[in-house]
């Protein structure tokens, strides 16, 4: 063999590997939509608007929902069932999964990246992941001061290493301060009002805010205070109205902070409540076309859109943030069950589930720009989620 | 020209009513439709009692834990919701039957 022809034969050996340094890419752009039916999710690229590829067998997907390591390569998805999937989202495989509980309702990734926590309903509590290998560090469980069992839910994280839920049977908040991650430090605010549905904290980490549905109010609570306390706000939202029955939980995960001012679902009620970020006090209302489940705000805060609970479910309203009114009306299709901005804003993802799609629109012009098929799709998330407290 | 042109116009629209109104009589009458309700079912009491009906914020609906309630009461149960509970009226969004064949698919655990 001459010297060329053995140059050439390693080269060729090579080739493979310098294939796969072409396909070399970031996940900035990536994302990942739920599949709820079928227990699976699609791997999504927001540049492309295209699916690159579908991740099987996660077990029970309703109500699922993700959150991203710091390096978002991976994704963590929580399943109705229990299950806590790590996703990666460059090979499209499940790098790990375990079923850690009978009923969950989501979850949150420390500040650090290092712990997974996972709420549950079955057995109520919180337990606390390696983020890494998903071995089990800690169990926080949701035990009432009534020393009944609860269901937690609202679970987020908040910085220094911090998860806030809520008892929904219990009415209670907690804090945990992981800093010792296998001796979790709670502190817990009892009392705070009837049946927390959910809770969220505003973008900064400071105020975490829990709905109730049992009683019309929210209840508020300034982490950088010493000690904690709950505060009721918006006491008596819907006073000399009668609620509406409510066929779909309003969400306040992706509720819309804009400016100076947060929009949050009026549980049993065709509006949105504006709050003012300073004295939590109401500024404002906008009376929407139905029950509002999720309210999410353009990057930019100019825009929330905003999806309704069945049997209104086809339609997205379109708010102007500045006037406080609803700019636009429209009905992608049957079922609109998420909405997800691309992490500049420039565009929105839409799951229309019935209709087996995911619509991509313009967020400035609201022209629809591509559809995506998807199996029964719900919830989208991006990874850009992974730079944000809460998300 | 135009007198006439809006004098069918008028007919359209009454045969247009006529079969709207013939849809909805027999809507009422007529078996449950099973696709319609067993996707209401999965998809939105889902929400809250689970896709696979096992439970969530709302009480698992299968047939061993609904054992604890008769039909009557569970038809009840759907159709005027119970307070103090998220659990909402579906009165304004089915009908009775509509109530009646969910409940016999639940007790017996097939729902599709």
């Amino acid at each position: 063999m001459t010297m060329a022809a053995r140059l050439l034969l390693a080269l060729l050996f090579v080739l493979p590997a310098l294939a796969h340094a072409d396909g070399l890419r970031g996940t900035g752009n990536l994302g990942l939509v739920v599949e709820r039916a079928t227990g699976s999710v699609l791997i999504v690229d927001t540049t492309s608007r295209k699916a690159l590829g579908r991740v099987e067998g996660l077990g029970d997907l309703s109500h699922a929902s993700a959150v991203f390591s710091p390096d978002q390569r991976y994704a963590y998805v929580f399943g109705r069932d229990g299950g806590l999937t790590k996703v990666d989202l460059l090979t499209a495989t499940i790098a790990k999964r375990v079923v850690q509980a009978g009923n969950s309702i989501g979850g949150a990734i420390s500040d650090d990246g290092e712990l997974i926590a996972v709420s549950n309903y079955e057995p109520g509590g919180v337990r606390i992941f390696d983020a890494q290998t998903l071995d089990a560090i800690a169990s926080i469980p949701a035990i009432g001061a009534d020393g009944k069992a609860s269901k937690a839910l609202g679970l987020v994280d908040l910085p220094a290493r911090r998860f806030a839920f809520a008892l929904y049977d219990a009415g209670e908040i907690w804090v945990a301060d992981l800093s010792a991650p296998e001796t979790p430090a709670v502190t817990k605010l009892t009392g705070v009002g009837k049946l927390p549905y959910d809770g969220n904290v505003t973008p900064d980490g400071r105020h975490y805010l829990a709905g109730l549905f049992g009683e019309d109010g929210v209840v508020h609570v300034d982490t950088w205070q010493s000690p904690l306390k709950a505060e009721r706000i918006l006491n008596g939202y819907g006073r000399g109205e009668e609620a509406l029955p409510v066929y779909k939980m309003p969400h306040l995960e992706g509720w819309a902070a804009v400016g100076d001012k947060l929009l949050l679902p009026a549980v049993g009620h065709h509006e949105l409540i504006a709050v003012d970020l300073r004295s939590f006090a109401e500024a404002g209302r906008v009376a929407t076309y139905g029950q509002p489940v999720f309210a999410v705000a353009r990057p930019d805060g100019r825009h929330v859109w905003v999806n309704f609970a069945h049997p209104l479910n086809d339609t997205i309203e379109i708010i102007d943030t500045e006037s406080l009114k609803v700019i636009r009306r429209f009905a992608p299709g049957p079922a609109v069950l998420h909405m997800e901005f691309t992490p500049r804003g420039n565009e929105v993802w839409v799951s229309v589930r019935d209709a087996d799609r995911v619509d991509v629109y313009d967020a400035a012009t609201f022209a629809k720009k591509a559809e995506i098929a998807a199996q029964k799709p719900s919830g989208i998330f991006f990874t850009a989620r992974a730079t944000r407290i809460g998300q | 020209m135009r007198r006439m042109a809006m004098r069918s116009r008028l007919w359209r629209n009454a045969a247009l009513i006529f079969i709207a109104a013939m849809a909805s009589a027999s809507a009422g009458d007529v078996a449950p439709d099973a696709t319609r309700l067993s996707s209401l079912v999965r998809q939105d009491c889902g929400s809250c009692h689970g896709l696979t009906l096992k439970g969530g914020l709302g009480k698992p609906l299968t047939a061993e834990h609904l054992r604890a309630w008769s039909s009557e009461q569970l038809v009840s149960i759907i159709l005027d919701g119970v307070p103090g509970t998220p659990m909402p009226p579906w009165r304004p969004l089915i009908s009775e039957a509509d109530a009646r064949w969910i409940v016999d698919r639940l007790q017996q655990g097939n729902m599709p």
